[in-house]
């Protein structure tokens, strides 16, 4: 068959407007069903003719999806809420300022006010040889070009690798594994996951960058009042100023006492196929002051185990670094 | 008084069609029954098509027809045809298919069943100097009209230094020159610089893919194309397609940019018309972003080595210059303008230059603004600044040292230019930085950020002479401009007309521009392209507008009575002893009178293409037609010089720029606010080259990766300079009246070396060489880690 992109195929389109009629709807379509939100990640897929649906679901119409909610014990946000909300949402601002700035850092103010939070935390890996439909692992085939001895792998992973070495692209992920946020999803039985859960590897099922099967669908992100108001910090590096993915991002929440460290949650992103906690560091720099020495160690050890690529040896030291910086942010 | 025009802020014509949405483009005309087209694009790098079944494509509903390579001209050599069966890239256009819409478009050509036989092929030109390496055609990698198809390799023994990291010495180089004594030079130095140096390539990506909608009306072609040109793009497709330019109706009003990838318009553009005429049906050709990156050609890359030598006081002596480029499959020549624009930047008196062009089975590539210049200097303005630091010497001091004068002939054959104000521009630039005391916070520490200063001059070609100016005075007393020169938002086509209508006295609302339609009359142009407009038709329409006041003169003075001389012109009137006039009236009077004052009778020497252009106005109204005759001696470029201020952070590799200042010698400044958006547009182009814009391939596959915009990476406004100005030197070029240059292509090379010497400035003056300069590369040096690529490595990313 003769290669053709940037042409959508077609597609029977369903606008449910109830969680449980789009459930429904996902059950009928079965494998050759698409959920269609903000549709930055799906856009290329269908662009490419890469992803074929029979159906597209579009959820865009659920109003219980959208907007974010005052609850006790913290704020739901729904699934559909743009990135742009979250970003200058007065609460979200205020108290949980690390889901903002990873929101604020996701590729341009126009992807902002389309994407949404779910997209951004269920968007599938960038790996180019895996988005531009060669017959990987992931995609259901037998090797991985990206790890073949002359690929193209500078943006590719330094730990987690199982046969898989793309890397996860999500912004907001490292960002709500930090502030210990539950993904609530619907299937139709509701089930409710720690963000660190949420996201699993190619270990786990290579075919997918999170835990959702066909027929479920991320409804609401629900970000728990415990890390409220913490000491945060989230940095991501990238090859140009805006439409761009991290090489590597960090994202930590402190809980300070004085000088010390209570608690904290540390994540990175751009490193793994998934989103990853880094709980080492975490138990590390607990009750410890920030110290030079502590920076240095957590960034050490938040290397340990990382194994480069041929074109990807400078993450380890980002990484490294990026580690060593967020704990900085809480130095005396 | 009529009011100045010339150096003065005002609204290009083309402006409020684009903000408000009026302005339409190739892809937005229709025609009724119109029919869509799209291409089969090569799934390999380099194979031959040995059977299409195109059985099933034919049941597909919607289908119409199918064009093959046998149905286009299929020239010889290492030239592009609209179609191949011989793809020597991914991407390059096997087929098109004409279908009721896109989507069935789209549909045939997925049932299109091909029968491909892979052939070698090669990405990197260096990789096809090896010895036994692929070639990129199955002839060979080198063709002279003359000789045919031959194989160019280097030996064991280059290939021995270049592993080595030395500059090797080829037996026969591909192209080869020199100037001066070489030794001699580099024994006066005192200080020799030597660094191998790669420059990517980089895809054009203007906003507007290059698109094309065609049809046939009894004979005639009317065509709505995507194109930086005009008259001469109009030209270019008649000669494609084989029929005199004057049966063609040319429409390109507006474009959305071309950055050279579009100067006569291009090859596949002609593919719409030839297709309308086999179905005889309207064509729409839409192209869209992934087959832009295929078919919108490349900024060549290069592979170098460079020695210069500086004496102690710190003037070049002499430069050795050795570049391999990636050609792609039909050739370029960014690597002979750079060994000219390295000799005439830096004026060592003493150069040596051999070039290796080699085919490579990558996209095409083409001129992309600042073709050579751009990539010399920011390749070499880090080693001016190593030399700078060996000598112990000023920065600025050293470029002032070395930048021409007009009385440094540039390359080989020592060609004079026609005003070179380097000097000043670099001293202009240096002031409004403020350099002296800038430069003392070179590599200054706070936290994690360090400063870094950067610098640079560049220049490139910046006008052309002999094209004709077109412009009518109606019996509305309005003068009508019309241009063959194209339209892809660089202002020329109003610009160059306001030195005109200065002349004749009129105010900016007594003009109209007539642009982008042949159907009104397109003269002689030149391209839209090399900066040249500004200079060739502020000259071509000054002339037209000369011969338009000597007519209105004669006018008045045999209607009025007097001598013509003592006739005058201000806001629409012309006036002497006898009384005065309107233009109108003129007008009417130019009518009435007919032979040349109408147009009936034309200059002789006006160029043929002009003749059928000004025979369209014939009678209405008092026509000023000419050539630019006004003649001159020399090259004409312009110079850019460039100072930033960046911050790096150490620990990341990711810096900011944080300040940028371009001063400028394009002689006289016609449109200030338009000369500024050249400056820090082309700059902030060049620092995208310098930064983050890529061209990767899987090596082993031979595909690319950075067919998107988001994975090119070309720059984006969060990477723009947070403050940015502008100057000019002003001081008129002398041999052309208007006094004015162009200045579109210095300022990408100018906005590369800014970078690339900050870069090098902060990490301690330390050279990567190579661009892009991304934090991966950046932190890897700084850590002393691996660096991600090899150091001639080329399509990597």
């Amino acid at each position: 068959m003769a290669n053709m992109k940037d042409m959508i195929p077609a597609f029977d389109l369903v606008q449910p407007t109830t969680v449980e009629d789009a459930v429904d709807l996902m059950k009928d379509a079965g494998d050759e069903g698409w959920v269609l939100a903000g549709g930055l990640d799906t856009m290329d897929w269908f662009k490419d003719r890469i992803k074929r649906p029979r159906v597209v679901i579009d959820v865009g119409g659920i109003e219980e999806m959208r907007g974010i909610r005052d609850e006790a014990g913290g704020v739901e946000i729904g699934a559909l809420t743009s990135l742009t909300q979250v970003a200058t949402h007065q609460r979200v601002r205020s108290e949980f300022g690390l889901l903002s700035t990873a929101a604020e850092n996701v590729a341009t103010p126009q992807i902002r006010n389309q994407g949404t939070l779910g997209g951004n935390v269920s968007q599938d890996t960038r790996c180019w040889y895996y988005r531009s439909g060669w017959p990987c692992y992931r995609a259901g085939g037998n090797v991985c070009y990206a790890s073949a001895p002359l690929a193209m792998n500078r943006e590719h992973c330094i730990m987690g690798r199982s046969r898989c070495v793309a890397v996860n692209p999500s912004d907001t992920a490292p960002a709500l594994i930090a502030l210990d946020a539950k993904m609530v999803v619907q299937s139709p039985r509701r089930r409710l996951y720690d963000a660190e859960d949420f996201f699993i590897g190619p270990s786990v099922d290579i075919t997918r960058m999170t835990v959702m099967e066909p027929g479920d669908l991320l409804t609401q992100v629900f970000v728990p009042a415990f890390w409220a108001n913490s000491n945060f910090y989230f940095e991501k590096v990238r090859d140009r100023g805006s439409w761009d993915f991290s090489l590597v991002s960090v994202a930590a929440a402190f809980r300070m006492s004085g000088n010390t460290i209570e608690d904290a949650r540390i994540a990175v992103n751009g490193v793994a196929p998934y989103p990853v906690r880094l709980d080492a560091v975490e138990r590390l720099v607990q009750g410890e002051t920030a110290s030079e020495t502590i920076q240095n160690a957590a960034g050490e050890l938040a290397i340990q185990g990382t194994r480069a690529l041929r074109h990807n040896d400078y993450k380890i030291v980002m990484m490294r670094n990026l580690v060593r910086r967020a704990v900085r942010s809480v130095a005396a | 008084m009529a009011e100045k025009l010339v150096g003065v802020d005002y609204t290009a014509v083309d402006l409020r069609a684009k903000i408000t949405g009026r302005a339409k483009y190739a892809e937005d005309f229709r025609a009724q029954g119109m029919v869509f087209m799209k291409l089969l694009l090569s799934p390999m790098p380099h194979c031959r098509v040995r059977g299409v079944d195109d059985s099933r494509a034919r049941q597909v509903p919607g289908f119409i027809d199918i064009m093959r390579a046998s149905d286009v001209p299929q020239p010889e050599g290492p030239s592009e045809a609209m179609l191949t069966d011989e793809p020597k890239y991914e991407g390059e256009p096997i087929l098109a298919v004409a279908a009721e819409s896109e989507e069935a478009c789209a549909a045939a050509i997925e049932a299109i069943e091909l029968d491909l036989e892979p052939l070698p092929f090669v990405l990197d030109p260096l990789q096809s100097l090896r010895p036994n390496s692929p070639n990129a055609y199955t002839e060979g990698n080198q063709f002279s009209g003359q000789d045919g198809w031959s194989t160019y390799k280097w030996t064991d023994a280059d290939f021995a230094e270049v592993d080595a990291g030395r500059m090797p010495n080829p037996a026969t180089p591909i192209v080869e020159w020199s100037k001066g004594d070489i030794e001699a030079g580099f024994a006066e130095a005192t200080v020799i610089v030597e660094e191998m140096i790669v420059h990517q390539s980089a895809t054009h990506h203007p906003m507007e893919p290059r698109s094309t909608m065609a049809y046939w009306e009894n004979g005639r072609l009317h065509a709505f194309v995507s194109t930086q040109s005009a008259q001469r793009t109009k030209m270019g497709m008649a000669g494609a397609l084989e029929i005199d330019p004057e049966e063609i109706t040319f429409v390109s009003e507006f474009t959305g940019g071309g950055f050279g990838s579009k100067i006569p318009g291009h090859t596949h553009m002609s593919l719409a018309p030839l297709m309308s005429r086999k179905i005889g049906r309207p064509v729409m050709h839409r192209v869209t972003r992934y087959e832009e990156n295929y078919i919108g050609r490349a900024r060549p890359g290069f592979q170098s080595w460079v020695k210069m030598g500086f004496r102690a006081d710190g003037k070049c002596t002499a430069i050795d210059l050795m570049i391999v480029q990636d050609s792609g499959p039909y050739g370029a020549g960014d690597h002979n303008t750079a060994s000219n624009v390295a000799d005439i930047t830096y004026t060592p008196g003493n150069m040596r230059y051999r070039g290796f062009p080699i085919y490579t089975n990558t996209p095409p590539k083409a001129a992309q603004r600042g073709p050579g210049g751009a990539q010399i200097n920011g390749m070499l303005e880090p080693l001016i600044d190593k030399a700078a630091r060996e000598l112990n010497m000023d920065r600025l001091a050293i470029r002032i040292l070395n930048a021409p004068t007009q009385a440094y002939g540039m390359g080989p054959r020592n060609q004079m230019l026609t005003s070179v104000f380097a000097k000043e521009a670099l001293q202009k630039g240096a002031e409004l930085f403020d350099y002296e005391n800038k430069i003392r916070l070179s590599g200054q520490r706070n936290g994690s950020k360090v400063t870094g200063i950067g610098m640079g001059l560049s220049t490139y070609t910046a006008g052309s002479r002999g094209y004709d100016g077109l412009m009518v005075i109606r019996p509305d007393g309005k003068l009508y401009v019309y241009q063959g020169i194209g339209n892809l938002g660089t202002h020329s086509i109003s610009d160059t007309a306001r030195p005109a209508a200065e002349l004749l006295g009129l105010n900016w609302d007594q003009v109209e521009i007539m642009w982008g339609d042949s159907s009104r009359g397109m003269p002689n142009s030149s391209v839209q392209a090399g900066s040249q407009t500004t200079h060739a038709h502020t000259r071509a329409n000054y002339a037209a507008a000369q011969d338009a006041l000597r007519k209105i003169r004669a006018i008045a003075a045999r209607q009025l009575g007097g001598n013509a001389n003592q006739y005058r012109v201000d806001n629409g009137r012309v006036m002497g002893p006898g009384g005065s006039m309107t233009f109108a009236q003129v007008a009417q009077r130019a009518i009435a009178l007919g032979g040349e004052y109408d147009g009936h009778t034309l200059p002789t020497d006006i160029n043929a293409a002009t003749v059928p252009a000004a025979n369209m106005h014939v009678g209405t109204g008092l026509v000023g037609v000419a050539r630019d005759n006004f003649g001159g001696e020399g090259g004409i470029y312009s110079w850019l010089a460039v100072f930033g201020l960046i911050e790096l952070d150490v620990e990341t590799g990711h810096f900011e720029t944080k300040e940028l200042v371009c001063a400028t010698d394009v002689g006289t400044v016609i449109h200030p606010r338009s000369l500024g958006a050249q400056c820090y547009g082309g700059a902030i182009q060049g620092m995208g080259l310098a930064m983050s814009q890529r061209w990767v391939f899987d090596p082993q596959y031979g595909v690319p990766f950075a067919n998107r915009l988001y994975t090119a990476r070309p720059p984006s406004i969060m990477d723009a300079p947070r403050s940015c100005a502008w100057d000019a030197v002003g001081i008129p070029d002398p041999q052309t009246p208007v006094g004015a240059k162009g200045i579109g292509e210095p300022s990408v090379g100018a906005g590369s070396a800014v970078l690339t010497t900050a870069i090098s400035d902060a990490i301690g003056g330390v050279c990567l060489c190579r661009t892009p300069l991304t934090p991966d590369l950046i932190l890897a040096s700084l850590e002393g880690r691996p660096l991600p690529f090899g150091r001639l490595d080329q399509h990597v990313g």
